[in-house]
């Protein structure tokens, strides 16, 4: 039986009580705002399919930021031009979930015109809504990708020029272009007859992702009366008269009768299944207690920085030194801090070890601080706190600290690794150096720690010989 | 008390209405004008004439606000008091 009532639709909150401002009844969105007209669409089809408690929208950048002010729905509000990227995130963990993408045209045709091009090419199975109003609405109405040439801006005060601004995007062809996506439909948002073709798109598009059968994009041509300077029945009238002219409405690809749906299994690892994956031995180490050394009281709960060239193993030192301390149940952090070159360039990495809760990860004034080229130690020896400790690799290094206020230890740890047998060890030789000459960990710790973090685990005989090296090289 | 409705008529929250006149505009029977009153936000608000309301629906769609119009369709069940209240 056909509906009697036509009323807000129930996936609306009744208040909506999260609007910071007085009025909680109505939206925040201008007088004849097709953001709206939108909005009762998807809500009415959320309400019509029963859906309600497994869709997920996200909220994007752009005067819909708020849409969760409005639907009584799961939402997530994303990075600018970011929403197909989160969305095929949850999609991907949550299969059972309705996904649905709601974006603007800065938003998907602007800063994220790579995202949703490749989700789209992906076939993610997620349902996009995008509105386009010719400009960027929320911050006062500038060119967008979507302006019409000719089309006055805020910042083409002349007229959008295509020789200096290029032609408008039309998204709904681009991404019919594409293999995967199931169903691409533009419609406008103006008077009945295309408000009818646009509600059996909103829905079409949600009954695509329901059916598990793929990607549904629907561009909706809205109005902006505020940003227009128009008045919203003008403004509908020049969607209908001049903006479908440059973007033309229609189905631009369905393939939704042809594809299969795909099926979604739910899978549940056990335990062990969990360990493997994440390549966790946990019975014999987690198990382990371990016995710590007594600590003189200057090298207790160290701030360190490791620094040296990419390539020299300072951010596995690190993770070593970091991995140790947890075994030995310290609280510690672990954090590394590179440029883009994988060799050649400098590499540090912050490292606490702590009795305490550490309130910051970052290492700015370190008490001890290991470093293995000039440049490195050049930077941060005047970091390092008074009274604190400075290892550095004198057979790299052909300058002293200066420093008289900090303990200096020089360790030839490049040499060292050259004898016994591989130069890439010097890290280990620096690591055996730390811990012997301070004992903030045990050697035992350590060469555990090795086996959990080296993914490699035929190089760790040469690795132990090397921190073997420099404690002893220390003692 | 519950009664089955004879005729369609529609219902506008005037506190809801934002005064766009989108609905005044796509009503196919022209039963909709824009009040000489302001309600409290200062906008002029759309309302039904009275009469001749068809319940097609179109000016529902046509608003941008949730909850300013409700169209009760002819046949429709409500409570007998919804008729008075405006």
């Amino acid at each position: 039986m056909a509906t009697t009532i036509l009323k807000k639709p129930g996936t609306f909150y009744e208040v909506f009580t999260r609007k910071p401002d007085a009025d909680k009844i109505n939206t925040h969105y201008c007088p004849g705002c097709g953001h709206g007209k939108l909005h009762k669409l998807i809500a009415e089809a959320i309400e019509d399919f029963g859906i309600q408690d497994r869709v997920i929208i996200i909220n994007p950048v752009g005067c819909s930021v708020f849409l969760y002010y409005y639907f009584d729905t799961g939402h997530i509000q994303v990075a600018h031009g970011r929403a197909p990227a989160v969305a095929t995130g949850i999609k991907r963990v949550h299969p059972h979930s309705i996904v649905i993408s709601y974006q603007g045209d800065g938003d998907l045709a602007a800063i994220g015109g790579n995202e949703i091009l490749h989700a789209a090419n992906r076939g993610e199975h997620i349902t996009v809504f995008f509105v386009n109003n010719a400009i960027y609405g929320m911050t006062g109405g500038q060119m967008a990708p979507t302006t019409l040439p000719g089309m006055k801006t805020t910042t083409t005060p002349r007229g959008r020029d295509i020789r200096n601004e290029g032609y408008p995007l039309k998204m709904a062809e681009l991404i019919a272009t594409l293999d995967a996506p199931v169903y691409v439909e533009r419609v406008a948002l103006t008077d009945a007859k295309n408000m009818a073709r646009a509600r059996k798109a909103v829905r079409k598009a949600i009954q695509i992702q329901m059916e598990n059968k793929g990607f549904a994009f629907v561009e909706a041509l809205s109005a902006c009366p505020t940003g227009w300077g128009m008045n919203p029945p003008d403004a509908e009238k020049w969607i209908n008269e001049v903006m479908t002219k440059y973007f033309p409405l229609g189905v631009f690809k369905d393939i939704s009768d042809k594809v299969e749906p795909v099926k979604f299994e739910k899978k549940v690892l056990s335990p062990e299944e969990i360990k493997k994956a994440i390549g966790v031995d946990g019975e014999t180490l987690t198990m382990k207690k371990y016995q710590r050394n007594i600590v003189a009281e200057k090298y207790k709960n160290p701030k360190i920085k490791v620094a040296g060239f990419g390539g020299q193993g300072i951010l596995l030192l690190g993770l070593v030194l970091a991995q140790a301390g947890m075994l030995e149940e310290y609280n510690v952090s672990w954090l590394p801090s590179y440029g883009p070159e994988m060799r050649g360039g400098t590499a540090n990495c912050h490292v606490n070890i702590s009795e305490f809760e550490i309130a910051s990860p970052l290492v700015s004034i370190p008490t001890a601080l290991i470093v293995m080229n000039r440049p490195s130690l050049e930077k941060f020896e005047p970091t390092v706190k008074s009274g604190g400790l400075i290892i550095y690799d004198n057979s790299l290094i052909d300058i002293e600290p200066s420093r008289k206020d900090v303990e200096v230890i020089p360790v030839p740890a490049t040499k060292i690794a050259d004898d016994i047998g591989s130069t890439k060890v010097a890290n280990m030789v620096m690591l055996g150096a730390y811990i012997g000459y301070t004992g903030i960990l045990t050697k035992e710790s350590v060469f555990d720690a090795l086996d959990i973090v080296v993914k490699r685990k035929e190089l760790n005989e040469l690795n132990r010989r090397a921190i073997e090296a420099g404690i002893e090289y220390v003692m | 008390m519950q009664i089955t409705l004879q005729k369609a008529f529609i219902k506008i929250n005037k506190e809801q209405c934002k005064g766009c006149t989108l609905c005044i505009e796509t009503c196919p029977v022209d039963v909709l004008k824009i009040s000489d009153k302001f309600n409290s936000r200062g906008y002029h608000y759309a309302e039904y004439v009275g009469d001749g309301c068809t319940g097609c629906g179109v000016c529902f769609y046509a608003c941008p606000e949730p909850g300013a119009i409700t169209v009760y369709k002819r046949g429709a069940v409500v409570d007998e008091e919804i008729l008075t209240l405006n």
